[in-house]
């Protein structure tokens, strides 16, 4: 038996496989192919204080092994989550994590401080790095000074555990991972989308509505990987790693780079059993390769 | 709805049916799930490079004793060209089934009304009416009399009506320009239609005008295909909702067209 259990500052997995938020709905959309209790834990959709309808139609475009959107955190709202989602999730024996945005810091100040008053929800995931809204979203995560102010605020109202997602579309990532922990961030996730754009050249017009978009998928994941690898050997607290990962291998990969944890991402939408399919071959690969635990594999790249 | 599977379904058919169009029929191993009209499956293509998502693909028949669905495909695009070269044999992983379905009416007269490629659904349609004894009518718009698909089987669940935007088969013109909408008397209290945006934006049109109950499935661009990405969203009057799951069926009360 391999020992799977992570310890992400505090925060208990029994394995390490997490979903990336905005591709796993509420977890319950994938109840027919998923054991949810079989999972590490994972991450909801993107929740703001007020509900919002998000971005016009068209809202996705494919790309070569990858996709952009440009959903714009559509959610129904904070009260909405705590009334109608939450009695659904609160019994399960697994970690749901909620993703918080806003457009403002008061906003994720609240939202977080809301969702901080539900006992089963053991952490949060602080979105500074969503590129498809307008205000606020990845512009808190693309300058050290204002990522540490909105993380240092929700500090002060959250008492539970704190993961910060990072954006990957800054010039120095490690440089707002530590403003982030400095501010007294529990652990990071990177990497959030990729801004790209796409263009119908039959139409000559943009493939998204808002012609930008966050770009994921297996295209992106050596770029997070590398991310992933920089912010690990620059902050003491525990990295999660998400950025094209559909196999096992690419957790694994994750891992060694220095991730304590992972998400599976856009993968859901390709195999709605993704997750446990990456979970399964992460046990194979332990056992094949005499790991009897997983902690042996965090950081474990050899030079 | 019924639970929803992801599978290996074999090829145990690939039939070319005429221009671009291709009919697969895909065999499972086990008992299939419970399918409803309009539902459809979610099929993996590989040896495509350009495909990376899933395809949403409508169910056009079921055969629950050979437990067998059968897909009817346009070639659209790469994706769409790799199934057509698909062997018996070969497998396809599939989740299924999909989306909502026709809120089918126990009373009353139903006209299904299809255009191109979206005459695909209306043939289970059409044969899940028939096990609770409807026949309903059935109104294809084709371009040209070449481009009729499977006609004597849709013949056996229907009285079919046909237009053809050349005049080769059938009434000359649109399915709205049809006489069956043009006449007196519409005998009909209910319309279920598939086809191009266009035709259904007129038929809506036409519905709403006549107070006619109507209802289209819609064929938005989208990934996940079960409500969790939301990236197909159609706007309503109740807001954005997913074509995947909220639809692909939908009133035409509801859209904002």
């Amino acid at each position: 038996m391999v020992n799977l259990n992570v310890d992400i500052n505090g925060l208990k997995l029994k394995n390490p496989v997490l979903t990336a938020s905005g591709t796993f709905g509420f977890g319950l959309e994938y109840a027919d192919f998923v054991d949810l209790e079989r999972l590490g834990g994972f991450i909801v959709k993107g929740t703001t204080l007020n509900p919002r309808e998000g971005n016009p139609y068209p809202r996705m475009a494919e790309t070569a092994s990858g996709m952009l959107n440009a959903v714009g955190l559509q959610n129904k709202g904070v009260d909405y989550f705590c009334k109608e989602n939450y009695p659904q999730l609160k019994d399960l024996k697994t970690n749901v994590l909620v993703n918080v945005s806003g457009s403002c810091i008061e906003d994720y100040v609240e939202t977080a401080r809301r969702i901080g008053e539900l006992p089963n929800i053991p952490a949060i995931e602080l979105n500074i790095s969503c590129p498809n809204v307008k205000e606020g979203g990845m512009a808190f995560g693309t300058d050290p000074k204002s990522a540490g102010e909105v993380v240092a605020a929700v500090r002060k109202a959250y008492g539970k555990h704190l993961m910060v997602k990072l954006s990957p579309n800054v010039t120095n990532i490690v440089s707002i991972a530590k403003a982030v922990e400095d501010a007294g961030a529990d652990s990071v996730s990177l990497v959030n989308t990729f801004l790209g754009m796409a263009i119908d050249v039959r139409t000559r017009r943009p493939k998204l509505s808002t012609i930008t978009g966050g770009m994921s998928g297996p295209a992106i994941k050596p770029i997070a990987v590398r991310m992933v690898w920089q912010v690990a050997h620059n902050v003491k607290i525990p990295v999660c790693g998400l950025g094209g990962i559909v196999t096992a291998e690419d957790a694994i990969e994750f891992l060694l780079a220095g991730a304590s944890c992972i998400q599976v991402g856009t993968a859901n939408f390709l195999y709605p059993d993704a997750t446990v399919r990456v979970l399964d071959g992460i046990e194979l690969y332990c056992e094949k390769y005499g790991v009897k635990d997983i902690s042996e594999l965090i950081g474990g790249m050899k030079q | 709805m019924s639970k929803k599977v992801i599978r290996d379904l074999r090829v145990i058919g690939n039939e070319r049916i005429g221009g671009s169009f291709f009919m697969l029929t895909l065999q499972s191993e086990d008992a299939l799930p419970v399918i409803m009209p309009a539902q459809f499956a979610e099929v993996k293509i590989n040896n495509s490079v350009g495909t990376f998502l899933r395809r949403p693909i409508s169910i056009h028949d079921v055969d629950y004793d050979k437990q067998t669905i059968q897909l009817l495909v346009k070639i659209a695009g790469d994706g769409t060209a790799t199934l057509a070269h698909l062997r018996e044999g070969d497998l396809l992983n599939v989740v299924f089934p999909l989306g909502n379905t026709f809120a089918l009416p126990l009373s009353g007269r139903v006209l299904l009304v299809g255009g191109g490629v979206g005459v695909a659904p209306l043939l289970f349609t059409a044969r899940y009416m028939q096990r609770f004894g409807f026949r309903p009518d059935i109104l294809l718009g084709y371009r040209s009399k070449s481009n009729i698909l499977r006609k004597e089987v849709y013949e056996k669940f229907g009285n079919v009506f046909y237009s053809t935007d050349d005049g080769s088969f059938g009434e000359k013109g649109t399915v709205m320009q049809h006489s069956i909408f043009n006449s007196e008397n519409f005998p009909y209290t209910e319309i279920l239609a598939c086809g191009p945006e266009p035709m259904m934006r007129a038929l809506a049109k036409w519905a709403l005008e006549h107070k006619v109950e109507c209802e289209v499935s819609l064929e938005n661009k989208m990934a996940c295909g079960i409500g969790a990405c939301l990236c197909c969203v159609q706007n309503t009057k109740d807001g954005h909702k997913c074509v995947c799951t909220e639809g692909p069926v939908f009133n035409v009360k509801q859209l904002l067209w």
